[in-house]
Order: structure tokens, then sequence, then C-alpha cells
């Protein structure tokens, strides 16, 4: 691409002076005359426009008229990212971590295309600007896929899934999984279904200020993450982020009991209905509990990858009327889990569709909206009425966690009552037995 | 430096950069631009890690330097700083308010708009933006302005962030206030276009009244700032930080002066002596001092600290030269110990036998050394990491000054001398911010701000002599000045002679201040009342009325000085010569009653009292 976002008139005048992309340019238009080099240009920007960088470093947008004269001062390169390639040294008495790579804000850098933010380093691309995490084990990484977290999906849950399963089979000692922060809660929610025999950690990390920023949190995330991949006992799949706005520690999730609370904060992850297991400071982990699944050296992690892709997430809503279920049927939906009022209720107006996918052997799986607590439909009539038709009741389950686990189940077997079962057993964490009392909201901010 | 300094011959060039805060909301969220004085309710604590820039290669030695370096404290209030400035959320679109000013700005300096403002981050690491750049926007290249009939260039015309408040440090943390980060900034570059040290402020204070006359900045101390861009032939280019009085800039340019051509003497003196670049030998010296008086060595010996030496041949006599008033070449070498190596200090054998260090022990040291008459030894006590680091950037700064002068980031001083803050930053630092789309600016935009534009100082200049018939000079003072707009408005509501009101504001008000009267007690009301009684003849209520406000005994010799200004303007000299001797008779020694007295005297008759 040798104009990368200059389109139509711009594009003509560009190609007929012999100037691309990183070429010294002189700009005249309207009795104003710009020097510097030619920048790409935003696609979503206004298209009549060039950037260039003026030697001062400022980047300044000039509008091309009919009349702008563009004249080539100097042959130049395309601007190009290059940071010196890590040199990973082996130490036979540190352990092995993989990071995963998928995409997202660990990994991103600015995007000509877009003028934003999008993944585009390679994952050693992070050992290199973190040479922290070479000191804590010997790194190895692999890319599962590079998409923005929002454009995961089920499919490349199961990819990861799979990468994972096979850097632990080979002795990794633990794996770290690079991933953008939006649905990293439905991705360490899917891996934990879908690994099973887990004898090892799987760390999933994110950042929420992008790493091409000094103030990026994700280096302090990824130490954390690599030290719980390489230090921990937890067999199981968890999440590791900062646990306050400070650059202090970072907290290790359930991966199955996290949520993405908050748009853009450091701390935006939070463990809901439980505290978490533990936390990391300085690359040293102290855990907080004792209930959690102890790492082994020897084992087999297999994949139950198999997914029912056409399972719905309802979300309730006052006076939320029956056809709502009933597309979801007559589209070939499979599942649906609802997102209740209060202790799981859903009104009147919806119980019609709720029959109709009870005729149809449809499981429909009861959480709730509120997030925080568990449902319980024998208390008021109106959840006595869902129970009887055939709404299973989800305890305390996350309501995209009991999205993911039906998806999963639905992959297993089709049979209602089998279906009602395994969406009641405890696969992986996802159901808190008990509730503490001190794990609901607490001030954000503590006032001094 | 002497005024006799032939500033054409060093080829002094001289430009500057002028900050003025803007009095609106914040530049990328909606908090109020207000600074704070009480407890903080919160306080985050951050690290930083430089990142690569659009163009540059990441700095390896910053990246782990800035591993190992400090973490940064931010203090925070709950009304008046939200999660922008904590970057714990994307900056809101561009304050359309502060960027219409800017224009305005612009448009009144001839300068021409960009067609498309482009937010760019311009990496700072030291602690002063949460995220770890400023964020800044060229809004108009290209305008001029005219000092002494001579044209200046104002290459650029910016649109910036300001940065937090230091308000703290330690060896672990520095502490910052977030109050003041995102406060607008308007950013008028000069061109390097002065050739002495006293048209710049003369420069820079029409700048700032042309600033003022938008009527959206910030006044006080600390609101307006100015950098200070100065060479000489030779010389390399400083950039002085932070100069925050205009009465400081000259003084600031001529230290700055002196200092590279004394380090351009050194420079010359080192060639003679055939002083070679300096070897990296850095010598444990501990043993010499385990029984030194010295305590400082004591200290640093007793916390586990060693003494670590360098040698810097043929550097003898050089280190207490003196390259400006009170700071010497040794002063450049320890400025650079402290910020690279954290030290407290240095030793150097220019200033040895002294604080505790014996002869004896600096014989050892040199013959440890083995250096000669001619050869200067720098020692640091500290702990071995911060002590080497101390000593590379001193045997860095020694090389640079075979070389002449480095070029550098400094902080003005109070007294107008300079210290090291930083090496100076190319144009590499800075990146797109891609969290905010490019501002086209629209030529109805211009349009509109183009239809109104306020008043230049040139056009209040002469709107004064043709409508208040003021003399040239005070009409010049006044339109440069903070009272323009009470002076109109005391016109209007009074009737008083604007004469009078004018040489009021800008003679007798500012000498009382000059004498310590709080003149900021003399509010427009009280003012209002005076120049009311004064236009109906009654001067004795008017004396009442002030006296009253300043909280001043009415007998004070002040008040007969200043009514005897005041019968002067009005023509009566009679009854200001009877004040005056009044004055005196109170204050034998009244500086400003003789004055007054004298001037009266020498005039006999004649209306013009100001000085
Ligand atoms: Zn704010």
């Amino acid at each position: 691409m040798v104009m990368p976002g200059y389109r139509g008139r711009i594009e003509r005048i560009l190609k007929r002076a012999s100037v691309k992309v990183g070429d010294k340019v002189k700009v005249e238009s309207r009795g104003r005359t710009y020097v510097g080099v030619l920048m790409p240009r935003t696609d979503l920007g206004d298209p009549n426009h060039l950037v260039l960088k003026l030697s001062s470093g400022y980047n300044v947008g000039v509008r091309v008229e009919a009349a702008t004269k563009v004249t080539l001062l100097e042959s130049g390169e395309l601007p190009r990212l290059t940071l010196p390639r890590p040199e990973i040294v082996q130490d036979p008495n540190k352990p092995l971590v993989t990071i995963v790579g998928t995409g997202g804000t660990i990994a991103s850098r600015v995007d000509y295309r877009t003028g934003a933010v999008y993944p585009s380093f390679t994952a050693e691309d992070i050992c290199s600007a973190v040479p922290e995490i070479a000191e804590i084990a010997n790194i190895r990484v692999v890319e599962a896929c590079n998409v923005f977290s929002e454009h995961m999906t089920p499919d490349l849950w199961v990819k990861i899934a799979r990468v994972v399963a096979r850097e632990i089979n080979a002795g990794a000692a633990g794996v770290v999984v690079a991933h953008g922060t939006d649905t990293m809660g439905y991705t360490s929610a899917a891996l934990s279904f879908m690994l099973r025999g887990l004898f090892r950690p799987v760390v999933l990390v994110g950042s929420q200020r992008s790493s091409d920023r000094p103030s990026s949190d994700a280096a302090l995330n990824l130490i954390s993450a690599v030290a719980v991949a390489a230090r921990s006992d937890i067999a199981e799949v968890t999440v590791v982020m900062h646990g306050t706005t400070d650059d202090d520690f970072c907290l290790i999730h359930r991966g199955t009991k996290v949520r993405k609370c908050h748009t853009s904060r450091r701390d935006a992850f939070q463990s809901i209905n439980e505290v978490p297991l533990g936390m990391v400071r300085n690359a040293q982990i102290k855990m907080f509990r004792d209930d959690y699944q102890r790492a082994s050296q020897g084992g087999r992690v297999r994949v139950q990858g198999k997914m029912e892709r056409r399972v719905s997430l309802v979300k309730v809503t006052p006076g939320l009327p029956s056809n709502v279920i009933r597309d979801i049927i007559s589209s070939g939906g499979k599942g649906i889990v609802l997102e209740g009022t209060g202790l799981g209720h859903a009104p009147e107006s919806l119980f019609d569709g709720l029959a109709l996918a009870q005729r149809r052997r449809i499981p429909v799986v009861m959480t709730s909206q509120c997030l925080w607590g568990r449902v319980d439909m024998n208390v008021y009539s109106t959840g006595r009425d869902l129970l009887r038709l055939g709404v299973i009741p989800a305890e305390d389950m996350l309501p995209e966690v009991a999205w993911v686990k039906l998806m999963w189940v639905l992959g297993r077997t089709r049979d209602p009552e089998r279906v009602a079962k395994l969406m009641l057993q405890n696969v992986a964490g996802e159901i808190t037995p008990r509730t503490r009392p001190d794990v609901f909201l607490r001030p954000i901010f503590e006032a001094k | 430096m002497k005024s006799g300094t032939d500033y054409e011959r060093i080829g002094l060039r001289v430009g500057f950069e002028i900050h003025q805060e803007l009095d609106t909301h914040k530049l990328f969220c909606r908090c109020p631009s207000r600074l704070r004085d009480e407890v903080p309710d919160l306080q985050v604590r951050r690290k930083l890690r430089p990142t690569q820039s659009e163009l540059g290669e990441v700095d390896r030695a910053a990246l782990a330097e800035a591993i190992k370096g400090k973490a940064f404290s931010y203090q925070v209030y709950f009304d008046s700083v939200c999660l922008v400035e904590l970057d714990e959320e994307p900056p809101h679109p561009v304050n359309e308010e502060a960027l219409d000013v800017a224009l305005q700005v612009a448009l009144l300096l001839n300068a021409k708009p960009v067609d498309e403002v482009h937010v760019m981050r311009k990496t700072v690491i030291d602690g002063s933006n949460t995220c770890g750049f400023q964020r800044t926007m060229l809004v108009a290249t290209d305008g001029s302005l005219e000092v002494n009939g001579r044209r200046i260039n104002i290459p650029t015309i910016c649109l910036e962030e300001d940065a937090a408040r230091k308000v703290g440090e330690n060896a672990e943390v520095v502490h910052y206030r977030l109050d003041r980060l995102g406060i607008p900034l308007i950013e008028i570059a000069t061109g390097p276009d002065f050739s002495d040290p006293e048209t710049p402020a003369k420069a820079a204070l029409y700048l700032g009244q042309l600033l003022r006359a938008t009527g959206k900045v910030k006044r006080g101390i600390g609101t307006i700032r100015q950098d200070i861009n100065i060479s000489v032939a030779q010389g390399a280019r400083q950039e002085i930080k932070g100069v925050q009085e205009l009465g400081l800039i000259s003084t600031v340019i001529e230290r700055e002066v002196q200092r590279q051509l004394a380090l351009l003497e050194i420079r010359d003196e080192l060639r003679r002596r055939g002083a070679g670049p300096v070897e990296k030998n850095l010598i444990d010296a501990t043993e010499i001092f385990s029984k030194t008086s010295s305590r400082v060595i004591q200290k640093a010996l007793a916390s586990g600290g060693l003494v670590l030496a360098l040698k810097l041949a043929k550097f003898a006599g050089l280190l207490g030269r003196e390259i400006q008033p009170g700071r010497r070449f040794g002063t450049e070498l320890s400025d650079r110990a402290k910020i690279y190596g954290g030290v407290g200090g240095l030793f150097h054998t220019d200033e040895l036998p002294g604080y505790g260090i014996t002869a004896e022990e600096v014989d050892r040291l040199r013959q440890r050394l083995g250096a000669g008459e001619m050869d200067a030894v720098v020692l640091v006590a500290d702990v071995k990491e911060r002590a080497t680091a101390a000593l590379e950037a001193v045997l860095q700064r020694a090389n640079e000054a075979l070389v002449g002068v480095p070029e550098e980031t400094r902080r003005a001083l109070e007294d107008g001398n300079t210290e090291f803050m930083r090496p100076l930053p190319g144009a590499s630092r800075m990146y797109p911010e891609t969290d905010i789309p490019p501002i086209p600016i629209t030529a109805a935009r211009i349009r509109r701000i183009r239809s109104r534009l306020p008043e230049t100082p040139e056009k209040i200049c002469a709107r004064l002599v043709e409508s208040y018939h003021l003399s040239q000079e005070l009409a010049e003072r006044l339109s440069l000045s903070e009272n323009l707009k009470i002076f109109e408005e005391l016109v209007a509501s009074t009737g008083a002679d604007p004469t009078l009101i004018a040489a009021t504001l800008e003679g007798t008000i500012i000498s009382l201040r000059r004498e310590g009267v709080k003149v900021e007690l003399i509010t427009s009301e009280v003012l209002r009342d005076l120049f009311s009684s004064v236009a109906k003849g009654d001067l004795a209520k008017a004396m009442e009325d002030l006296s009253r406000a300043v909280s001043l005994e009415p007998g004070a010799a002040y008040t007969y000085v200043l009514r005897g200004d005041l019968y002067w303007e009005m023509g009566d000299l009679e009854s200001a010569r009877r004040d005056y001797a009044k004055a005196l008779e109170l204050s034998p020694e009244y500086h400003e009653a003789l004055k007054r007295k004298r001037r009266l005297e020498d005039k006999g008759t004649g209306h013009d009292r100001k000085a």
C-alpha cells in the first residue's frame, strides 16, 4: 500500500507529484506553505485533507483543493514501528510460561486506517516491552488469533482452548492468554468449562490503558499474570487484572465469577458474589482462599469444545412480550438464558412463550440482572409459576456465564433433565455454595 | 552581565514561548479549572514506562531507568478532578470554547489557522501528566507582531493541557496535585528573533495584554509562564522553563549569556591544556575515608554506602570557576549527579580540603587516583548504584565541556540563574492522540471569530488618545494594563477627569503597592466613590473613603501624598504643595513625598506629575 488512507482527487494529486506516504513534501495551499512528512490518513476523517508531520513533531491536516500544490522534497520510508527482538535466554531453573496472543488492547498500536488504537503488536513485542517477565519465567510466545475482543467468537474460544491444552500437555508450567478486556469474562468462562482435567494455571490478562502509552496498566498486569502462571498452584482458569486504580497490585479472579464492571477504569474487573482467589504484588502471590483446584506436575488436559451456538441471552424488561421467546424458537434457538428481575422473575406476559419453550423441550435458565445475589424462585408466586414452566434457577451464576455454560452443556446433551442437572452442577466454580456477607459492592474510592 | 556586553558581537539569539492558562473548564473534560489548597480526598499511586513514538525508536536506557525509577502519587479532589485527569477515562472532545480563544489569539497575531487540528501526545514521563504524555495541538502558524519597530515572527500558536502541580518529593515518590492538570494553555512561540535581553520582556508584556483582551484568560502568579530559548554563537540552544515574572526575563537572558561565555572559556582553556575525553575509571575510595570527620561521608558509609571517585584530567581549577553569580562549573556537574544518580551532591578537589575532609585525605585520594596538579577529582558518597550513576553523569557532562555548551532544558531559579532539568528533547516524542478525531476548522468558524475580535493594544491606545485625550505615554501604558476595563467604567460612571483617573490607576496606586499598601483593598466600589466625590469637588470625603478602605489611619503621611496627587492632577498646585509638606512634617524621610515636592518645585507650574 503506497497511499494508505488517501483516495479520489487527493490520491491523484499525490500520484501526479510522485509523492508517497513517508516522503518529505512541500504543500502550498491558499497562501500557506507547509513542509513536512506525509503521514497516512485515517479513513474516518474528512477525505479532502492530507496529514503532514511538521519538523516540530506536530501533525496538521491540510485541505486539498484544485489549486493545491504538492512538491516532493525528499523520498522517505513509510514510518514503521520496530522494537528490538527480545533476546530470550532460556534458564533451566525457571519454569516455562507460554503467552498466547489473541489481539486486543494488551497488544495494540496506532492504526492508520482508523486513526485509533488497534492490535498490531505481536506477543513477542510485549516481551520486549516488559523485560521483567523474563526474570520470572522462560517465555514462549504463540498466537491463537488476532482479533479485537469484541470480535471474539465461540469458534475462537475453541481455538484458544486447543492451543492452551497443547502448551500445557507439552510441559508449560502455566499459560497466559493475552486478551482484550471487553469479552475477557466470556472467554475465561468458556475456557473454564472446556478445559477438562486442567492441572496447571491458565491466566487471562488484558489492559484497560493501551500499551502504546507510558501509563499503560499492561506491564503490571502481565508481570502479575506471568507470576501466577509460573508460581501459583491454581489449576483453574483465572483473570488477573489491576486490583485498584493504583499501580500497586493485581487481583486473581476465578474465570467463572469475574465481570468487567467499568468501561474504562484499570480496576474494572471484579469478582461477583465471592472474594477473589488472591492477589499479586511485586510478582509475589498471596492467596485469600483455599477452596480452589490445586495444580499438579502431571496430567493431561482435554478440550471439550463442542458448543451449541443457538443459545440466547434475554434481558427481562417490564411487559416483555412472549413473541420474543417465540421468535427465538422459530428461528431455531436451542436454549435460552433469562436475565430476570430481582430474585429471578419475569412478567406474566412472557409465560405463553415460556410454555411454548417447555413444550418444545428447549431449556430456559434463570439468572438475575441484579448480578449480586442468588436467584430464588420459591419466595413469590411468580417464581413458583416459572418453576412450573420448567425454568431452571441458576443459583448465583452470572448471566453471561450461564449463557456460555448452557452452550457448553447443550454440546453434551439435549435431554432437558440432564441439561437441568448439569446446569446446577458446579463444573468450574461458577456456583458459589454460600455467599459471604462481605462480597457486595464496596466504595470504589476509599475516602481518607 | 555588565551592561557593556556587545550582544550583536556574541551572536545572541533569543526566542520565547508564552504559556497562558485559560479561564474556561478543562481542555479534555468538564472539570472546573480550579486550584485547590485543602487536604486531598484521595491519593493515587502510579508508575510510568516510556513507549515508542510514531517515528522514533524505543529508548532502552529510558525504559530501564523508568522501571527502577520513582513512583508518582496523585492528589485528587472528588468534586473537581474526574477520571479523565486520573487517566481512567478517555479524553472528552476538545473544549470548543478554549479552541475558539486560541483561534481568536491566532487571528489577532495575523497567524494562519490550520485547516484541520490534530491532537498530539507529547511524551513526558516525569509524572506531571498521569498518562505519560501532554496533549497538545497546533492551531495556527506564521503570525507576527511588532515590538520597538521590529517584526517578530510567531511561527506557531498551540493549544495544550497544563500539567499537574508538583507538591513534594522524596526518595521513592514524587507528589503531584491533579487540580492543574488539564487546564487549557495557549502556547505562543516566537522565532529566535531577539538579539538583546530587554526586548523579549516587552514583547511578552504585549502578548500578555493581547491574551487578556480575549477576556478568557486566568490572572495571577503562575497563570502565565515563559519558556525562553537562548543561544550565543558557538554556544548551544537552551530551553529555560518556568519564568513566571516578566521582570526576570532580561536577567535570565543576561545570566545565560554569561554562563555560555564562561563555558566556552572553559572549553578553550581545556583545549589549551590538551585535555582529552575523560577516562571511565570509577575508583572505590571508601578506605581513605574510613575515619573521616566529614558528616556527609560518615552518614553515607554508616548506611552501607561507599565513596566513589573519578579523575577529571586537566580540570584542576575549572570546577571552582564561577559561571553565574554563585554557581560554578562544579555546580553543573552536581546538577547532573543529583538528577541521574539521585545523590545529595558531590565534592570536588577545587573546594577541598573543606566540609570536614582533610588535606591528608585529599592527598591520599589524589595519590590513589594518580591525579596530578592539573587534574581534578570528583567524589560521591552514597550506595553503589546511585554513586555509579552519579559519576557516570558527571563524566558525560565533563566530556561535553570539551565540546562546549550542551543543549539542555533548564529550570529558571528565582534569582535569574538556571539549573539543569534534562537534555533538550527532539521532535520524535510526539505521536497522535488516537482517542480524538481530527478537528476541521471551517471557514464559517473563522468568519464568526473574526467578526468578534477584541481590540488589539495598538487600537486601544489610539482610542484612548482619541476619546479621552490621554497623553500618548499614559494611553500606551493603560492599553497594556490590567486597569483598562476599570478605567473605562470609572470614566463612564463618575464623570471625573479621565487623565486624573488614568494617572491615579497607573501612577499613584502602583506606587502605593510598591510601598506595601494593600491596594487590593481599593475595590472598584471604593474607586467609584472616590472619583464621584472628586468629580463633585469633595476631596475630604474622597480621602476619608480611601483611608477607610485600606484601613490606614486618617492622619497617616501617605494619605496626604495621595490627596496631594489628586490636587496636582486637578491643577490646584498650592493645595498639593501643602499636602506634601504636611506628609513630610509627619514623616520627614518619606521618599514619595520628597520626590513629589521636588518635582513640583522644579516644575513650578504644569499639569503633568508623572514619573
Ligand atoms: Zn476532569
